[in-house]
Protein backbone atom coordinates (compact mmCIF):
# COMPACT_ATOMS: atom_id res chain seq x y z
CA UNK A 1 0.00 0.00 0.00
CA UNK A 2 1.61 3.24 -1.04
CA UNK A 3 -0.58 5.59 1.30
CA UNK A 4 -0.48 9.29 0.34
CA UNK A 5 2.36 11.13 2.28
CA UNK A 6 1.32 14.25 4.02
CA UNK A 7 3.29 16.93 3.84
CA UNK A 8 5.08 18.77 0.84
CA UNK A 9 8.75 18.00 -0.11
CA UNK A 10 9.68 21.70 -0.65
CA UNK A 11 12.74 22.16 -3.65
CA UNK A 12 13.73 25.29 -1.32
CA UNK A 13 15.20 23.16 1.56
CA UNK A 14 16.92 20.57 -0.91
CA UNK A 15 19.83 22.62 -0.32
CA UNK A 16 21.43 22.40 2.95
CA UNK A 17 22.58 25.61 3.66
CA UNK A 18 18.66 26.97 2.80
CA UNK A 19 17.47 23.82 5.17
CA UNK A 20 19.81 24.72 8.16
CA UNK A 21 18.88 29.02 7.12
CA UNK A 22 15.27 28.18 7.72
CA UNK A 23 15.41 25.71 10.59
CA UNK A 24 17.44 28.63 12.51
CA UNK A 25 14.93 31.46 11.66
CA UNK A 26 11.86 28.61 12.92
CA UNK A 27 13.43 29.04 16.55
CA UNK A 28 14.80 32.42 16.44
CA UNK A 29 12.73 35.47 15.81
CA UNK A 30 15.47 36.79 13.99
CA UNK A 31 19.04 36.40 13.00
CA UNK A 32 21.75 38.68 11.31
CA UNK A 33 24.03 38.04 8.50
CA UNK A 34 26.97 37.65 10.26
CA UNK A 35 26.01 35.33 12.70
CA UNK A 36 24.48 33.08 10.11
CA UNK A 37 27.87 33.11 8.61
CA UNK A 38 29.37 32.27 11.68
CA UNK A 39 27.16 29.07 12.89
CA UNK A 40 27.02 27.95 9.22
CA UNK A 41 30.63 28.84 7.78
CA UNK A 42 30.23 29.44 4.20
CA UNK A 43 31.11 32.41 2.71
CA UNK A 44 30.03 35.94 2.31
CA UNK A 45 28.68 35.12 -1.67
CA UNK A 46 27.29 31.34 -1.25
CA UNK A 47 25.39 32.75 2.17
CA UNK A 48 24.11 35.94 0.29
CA UNK A 49 22.94 33.77 -2.50
CA UNK A 50 20.82 31.11 -0.36
CA UNK A 51 19.09 34.21 1.71
CA UNK A 52 18.49 35.64 -1.56
CA UNK A 53 16.57 32.87 -2.98
CA UNK A 54 14.26 32.37 0.27
CA UNK A 55 13.89 35.97 0.02
CA UNK A 56 12.32 35.24 -3.39
CA UNK A 57 10.28 32.74 -2.04
CA UNK A 58 9.34 35.22 0.05
CA UNK A 59 9.75 32.68 2.75
CA UNK A 60 12.06 34.98 4.72
CA UNK A 61 12.06 38.84 4.66
CA UNK A 62 15.02 41.26 5.60
CA UNK A 63 15.16 44.25 7.79
CA UNK A 64 18.47 46.51 7.20
CA UNK A 65 19.57 48.53 10.03
CA UNK A 66 22.57 50.37 11.63
CA UNK A 67 24.27 49.79 15.04
CA UNK A 68 26.04 52.74 15.34
CA UNK A 69 27.88 52.99 12.37
CA UNK A 70 27.68 49.60 11.10
CA UNK A 71 24.96 48.21 8.93
CA UNK A 72 23.50 45.36 10.37
CA UNK A 73 21.03 42.99 8.45
CA UNK A 74 18.32 41.21 10.18
CA UNK A 75 16.10 38.05 8.97
CA UNK A 76 12.88 36.80 9.56
CA UNK A 77 10.98 33.98 8.67
CA UNK A 78 7.30 35.07 7.37
CA UNK A 79 4.13 32.97 7.72
CA UNK A 80 4.42 31.69 4.40
CA UNK A 81 8.18 30.27 5.26
CA UNK A 82 6.98 28.53 8.31
CA UNK A 83 4.28 27.13 6.69
CA UNK A 84 6.36 26.00 4.12
CA UNK A 85 9.21 24.60 6.46
CA UNK A 86 6.26 22.79 8.69
CA UNK A 87 5.20 21.33 5.75
CA UNK A 88 8.41 19.94 4.57
CA UNK A 89 9.30 19.00 8.17
CA UNK A 90 5.93 16.66 8.11
CA UNK A 91 6.90 15.31 4.92
CA UNK A 92 10.59 14.23 5.59
CA UNK A 93 8.56 13.01 9.18
CA UNK A 94 6.07 10.98 7.50
CA UNK A 95 8.81 9.35 5.11
CA UNK A 96 10.80 8.32 7.79
CA UNK A 97 7.59 6.56 9.41
CA UNK A 98 6.57 4.91 6.10
CA UNK A 99 9.92 3.88 5.65
CA UNK A 100 9.83 1.89 8.95
CA UNK A 101 9.56 -2.07 8.57
CA UNK B 1 16.60 13.48 -2.90
CA UNK B 2 18.91 12.81 0.81
CA UNK B 3 18.52 11.22 3.10
CA UNK B 4 15.46 12.36 5.40
CA UNK B 5 16.98 10.97 8.82
CA UNK B 6 20.09 13.50 8.03
CA UNK B 7 17.47 15.88 6.87
CA UNK B 8 15.84 16.06 10.45
CA UNK B 9 18.90 15.47 11.90
CA UNK B 10 20.87 18.67 10.72
CA UNK B 11 17.56 21.08 11.07
CA UNK B 12 17.44 19.63 15.07
CA UNK B 13 21.14 20.42 15.48
CA UNK B 14 20.41 23.73 13.84
CA UNK B 15 18.07 25.10 15.98
CA UNK B 16 20.07 23.34 18.99
CA UNK B 17 23.31 25.34 18.15
CA UNK B 18 21.46 28.58 17.39
CA UNK B 19 19.35 29.09 20.17
CA UNK B 20 22.01 27.29 22.92
CA UNK B 21 24.93 28.32 24.60
CA UNK B 22 26.30 24.93 25.16
CA UNK B 23 30.14 26.13 25.74
CA UNK B 24 29.74 25.75 29.38
CA UNK B 25 32.26 23.88 30.70
CA UNK B 26 31.94 21.51 33.79
CA UNK B 27 34.92 22.11 35.61
CA UNK B 28 34.74 25.68 35.80
CA UNK B 29 31.54 25.20 38.09
CA UNK B 30 34.03 22.78 40.17
CA UNK B 31 36.39 25.64 40.10
CA UNK B 32 33.87 27.79 41.29
CA UNK B 33 32.69 25.89 44.18
CA UNK B 34 36.17 25.76 45.75
CA UNK B 35 36.63 29.61 45.29
CA UNK B 36 33.46 29.62 46.82
CA UNK B 37 33.96 27.44 49.82
CA UNK B 38 37.62 29.07 50.10
CA UNK B 39 35.65 32.59 50.57
CA UNK B 40 33.45 31.04 52.83
CA UNK B 41 36.24 29.37 55.02
CA UNK B 42 38.14 32.70 55.57
CA UNK B 43 34.73 34.23 56.47
CA UNK B 44 33.51 31.81 58.92
CA UNK B 45 37.15 32.08 60.66
CA UNK B 46 37.17 36.17 60.52
CA UNK B 47 33.43 35.50 62.09
CA UNK B 48 33.42 32.77 64.71
CA UNK B 49 37.00 31.95 65.23
CA UNK B 50 37.23 32.00 68.76
CA UNK B 51 33.74 30.97 68.91
CA UNK B 52 31.39 28.62 68.66
CA UNK B 53 31.39 26.66 65.31
CA UNK B 54 28.52 25.90 62.82
CA UNK B 55 27.57 29.58 63.21
CA UNK B 56 24.74 28.97 65.93
CA UNK B 57 25.52 32.07 67.28
CA UNK B 58 23.46 34.49 66.22
CA UNK B 59 24.73 37.81 67.90
CA UNK B 60 27.79 38.41 66.11
CA UNK B 61 29.23 41.64 65.84
CA UNK B 62 29.68 42.76 62.52
CA UNK B 63 32.12 45.87 62.52
CA UNK B 64 32.44 47.87 59.21
CA UNK B 65 36.32 47.08 58.67
CA UNK B 66 35.32 43.46 58.93
CA UNK B 67 32.49 44.31 56.55
CA UNK B 68 34.39 45.27 54.11
CA UNK B 69 36.63 42.54 54.13
CA UNK B 70 33.61 40.26 54.06
CA UNK B 71 32.37 41.97 50.64
CA UNK B 72 35.48 41.85 49.30
CA UNK B 73 35.77 38.08 49.81
CA UNK B 74 32.96 37.88 48.20
CA UNK B 75 33.74 40.06 45.60
CA UNK B 76 36.64 38.34 44.82
CA UNK B 77 35.57 34.88 44.55
CA UNK B 78 32.74 35.90 41.98
CA UNK B 79 35.44 37.78 39.82
CA UNK B 80 37.46 34.72 39.95
CA UNK B 81 34.56 32.56 38.83
CA UNK B 82 33.29 34.27 36.22
CA UNK B 83 36.57 34.84 34.70
CA UNK B 84 37.29 30.85 35.19
CA UNK B 85 33.72 30.62 33.49
CA UNK B 86 34.39 32.36 30.43
CA UNK B 87 38.32 31.11 30.22
CA UNK B 88 37.04 27.34 30.19
CA UNK B 89 34.23 28.38 28.01
CA UNK B 90 36.76 29.89 25.26
CA UNK B 91 38.73 26.57 25.51
CA UNK B 92 35.49 24.74 24.83
CA UNK B 93 33.92 26.49 21.69
CA UNK B 94 37.73 26.22 20.32
CA UNK B 95 37.71 22.66 20.59
CA UNK B 96 34.66 22.44 19.31
CA UNK B 97 34.71 24.76 16.55
CA UNK B 98 31.68 26.59 17.78
CA UNK B 99 31.67 30.06 18.31
CA UNK B 100 31.64 31.79 21.85
CA UNK B 101 29.80 35.06 21.38
CA UNK B 102 26.26 34.42 19.49
CA UNK B 103 22.98 35.41 19.86
CA UNK B 104 22.63 32.25 21.77
CA UNK B 105 25.27 33.19 23.53
CA UNK B 106 23.93 36.95 24.48
CA UNK B 107 20.97 35.96 25.82
CA UNK B 108 22.40 33.18 27.91
CA UNK B 109 24.28 36.09 29.42
CA UNK B 110 21.37 37.93 29.81
CA UNK B 111 19.23 35.68 31.44
CA UNK B 112 21.48 34.70 34.12
CA UNK B 113 22.74 38.12 35.22
CA UNK B 114 19.75 40.58 35.02
CA UNK B 115 18.47 38.88 38.15
CA UNK B 116 22.11 38.03 39.81
CA UNK B 117 22.52 42.50 38.68
CA UNK B 118 19.28 42.96 40.52
CA UNK B 119 20.31 40.63 43.58
CA UNK B 120 23.76 42.42 43.48
CA UNK B 121 21.75 45.73 44.39
CA UNK B 122 19.70 44.31 46.55
CA UNK B 123 21.94 42.74 48.58
CA UNK B 124 23.72 46.43 49.02
CA UNK B 125 20.49 47.82 49.72
CA UNK B 126 20.77 45.29 53.04
CA UNK B 127 23.98 45.81 54.10
CA UNK B 128 23.40 49.87 53.94
CA UNK B 129 20.52 49.04 56.33
CA UNK B 130 22.17 46.63 58.08
CA UNK B 131 20.64 43.25 57.36
CA UNK B 132 23.84 41.23 57.24
CA UNK B 133 21.98 37.83 58.19
CA UNK B 134 19.74 38.05 55.13
CA UNK B 135 22.84 38.62 52.51
CA UNK B 136 23.36 34.67 51.91
CA UNK B 137 19.95 34.27 51.43
CA UNK B 138 19.26 36.66 49.05
CA UNK B 139 22.51 35.72 47.12
CA UNK B 140 21.26 32.02 46.91
CA UNK B 141 17.74 33.19 45.86
CA UNK B 142 18.64 35.55 43.11
CA UNK B 143 21.71 33.61 42.25
CA UNK B 144 19.14 30.56 41.65
CA UNK B 145 16.49 32.41 39.83
CA UNK B 146 18.98 33.43 37.26
CA UNK B 147 20.05 30.08 36.55
CA UNK B 148 16.85 29.03 36.28
CA UNK B 149 16.13 32.02 33.46
CA UNK B 150 19.44 30.89 32.08
CA UNK B 151 18.63 27.25 31.49
CA UNK B 152 16.48 27.98 28.70
CA UNK B 153 19.23 28.66 26.48
CA UNK B 154 21.91 26.28 27.59
CA UNK B 155 22.10 22.85 28.94
CA UNK B 156 18.79 22.49 30.50
CA UNK B 157 20.62 20.41 33.64
CA UNK B 158 21.49 23.90 34.93
CA UNK B 159 18.01 24.12 35.84
CA UNK B 160 18.53 21.40 38.92
CA UNK B 161 21.85 23.62 40.14
CA UNK B 162 18.71 26.70 40.21
CA UNK B 163 16.35 24.49 41.98
CA UNK B 164 18.85 24.11 44.55
CA UNK B 165 20.05 27.30 44.95
CA UNK B 166 16.53 28.74 44.97
CA UNK B 167 15.89 25.94 48.18
CA UNK B 168 18.86 26.97 49.95
CA UNK B 169 18.10 30.31 49.82
CA UNK B 170 14.65 29.86 51.20
CA UNK B 171 15.94 27.64 54.11
CA UNK B 172 18.58 30.64 54.62
CA UNK B 173 15.98 33.06 55.40
CA UNK B 174 13.97 31.28 57.41
CA UNK B 175 17.36 30.29 60.12
CA UNK B 176 19.35 32.64 59.14
CA UNK B 177 22.08 31.79 61.66
CA UNK B 178 22.93 28.95 59.22
CA UNK B 179 23.61 31.51 56.23
CA UNK B 180 27.45 30.60 55.85
CA UNK B 181 26.74 27.41 56.52
CA UNK B 182 23.92 26.98 53.55
CA UNK B 183 25.74 29.94 51.23
CA UNK B 184 28.72 27.00 51.15
CA UNK B 185 26.49 24.14 50.48
CA UNK B 186 24.91 26.08 47.55
CA UNK B 187 28.05 28.23 46.02
CA UNK B 188 30.53 25.56 47.01
CA UNK B 189 28.59 21.87 47.11
CA UNK B 190 26.28 22.00 44.98
CA UNK B 191 29.00 23.55 41.83
CA UNK B 192 31.14 20.89 42.58
CA UNK B 193 28.65 18.44 42.26
CA UNK B 194 26.54 19.92 39.43
CA UNK B 195 30.31 20.65 37.48
CA UNK B 196 31.36 16.99 37.95
CA UNK B 197 28.31 15.61 36.57
CA UNK B 198 28.29 17.92 33.78
CA UNK B 199 32.18 17.07 33.19
CA UNK B 200 31.89 13.27 33.04
CA UNK B 201 28.54 13.96 30.92
CA UNK B 202 29.75 16.24 28.30
CA UNK B 203 33.23 17.36 28.38
CA UNK B 204 35.48 13.36 28.81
Amino acid sequence: MTGELKGNYDKAFENVTRLRIMSILMVNEQYDFNSFKELLEVTDGNLASHLRYLEKQEYIQVEKSFVGRKPLTNYKATDLGRMAFQQHLEFLENLIHQNKP
Amino acid sequence: MKNPQQDLAEIKSMMERSTRFLSLSGLSGILAGIYAISGAYLAYSWLYSPNVPWGLESSVQIDSPLLTKLTLTGIVVMILSITTAWAFSRKKSKKTASQLWTPAGKRFLQALFIPVITGGFFCMALLHQGYFHFIAPATLAFYGLGLWQASHFTLSEIRYLGYGQILLGIIAALFPQFGLLLWTLGFGALHIIYGSLMYYKYDR
